[in-house]
């Protein structure tokens, strides 16, 4: 299980990667953050965002038009 | 490439419900990913910083308008966009849409980047020219010129005029 959960479910750019960024900070260094979305385009931003701020995308995947992302925070 | 070596800077130039949304998603998205971000309020954008927002748009001279509706996209002939009431109409119909579909109000987007530290600069000349004074703005906004916008660009790796 992740150490944390965001439903991003129903909001479009940028709301889901604005919100991850700020649950990530309540996520303990090296720990995860599970992230639920509907917008297709957070899969490539998803990506972009985890190349640029150094956290690992750990896996992401879709049912049913939802996505679902998991994110490790980098080390502190 | 770390993107904390990066940073960014927006000038501001239109302030209508639609040219409003590239310069606040890009800030605010840029600030999630680490980015210092300087927006520089010129012209039409200054009054994106009143503290009262009413944004509107104009269908007028804007063929790429189209709304979805009943499956097809409709626009709007320019001599119909000069009835009174239509672009309030209009306004309403794309804050409706964009509600539907989970875009984010300008007005959320202005908080998140105030949030994220965003730094906001009003132009000096546009407050004197259209006669606005920080009291009329949100919190945050600081006062600034041409200097002060080119000293930002030249010490950032990405600077937007929208």
């Amino acid at each position: 299980m992740a150490d944390q959960t965001l439903d991003a479910k129903g909001l479009n750019c940028p709301l889901p990667i604005l919100k991850a960024r700020k649950a990530l900070k309540d996520v303990p260094a090296e720990g995860t953050l599970e992230i639920l979305a509907t917008d297709p385009g957070s899969v490539a931003d998803f990506e972009a965002f985890c190349r640029q701020t150094g956290n690992e995308l750990m896996e992401h995947s879709e049912d049913g038009g939802i996505y679902r992302f998991l994110i490790r925070k980098k080390a502190a | 490439m770390s993107a904390e070596e990066k940073s960014m800077s927006i000038i501001v130039t239109k302030g209508s419900l639609d040219w409003a949304y590239p310069p606040f998603i890009l800030a605010t998205t840029a600030a999630a990913m680490g980015l210092p971000v300087t927006m520089f309020f010129t012209f039409y954008g200054l009054p994106l910083l009143l503290k009262d927002l009413n944004l509107q748009l104009t269908a007028a001279g804007n063929p790429a308008m189209k709304m979805p509706m009943m499956g097809a996209h409709m626009g709007l002939p320019n001599l119909l966009t000069a009835i009174p009431g239509v672009d309030a109409a209009c306004s309403k119909m794309m804050k409706n849409l964009m509600n539907k579909k989970g875009v984010a109000p300008i007005e959320e987007l202005r908080e998140l980047a105030v949030e994220a530290e965003v730094r906001l600069i009003a132009c000096q000349m546009t407050m004197d020219l259209f006669e606005y004074s920080l009291d009329d703005m949100i919190e945050g906004p600081e006062l600034g010129g041409a200097a002060t916008y080119i000293e930002v660009a030249t010490q950032s790796d990405i600077n937007l005029f929208i």
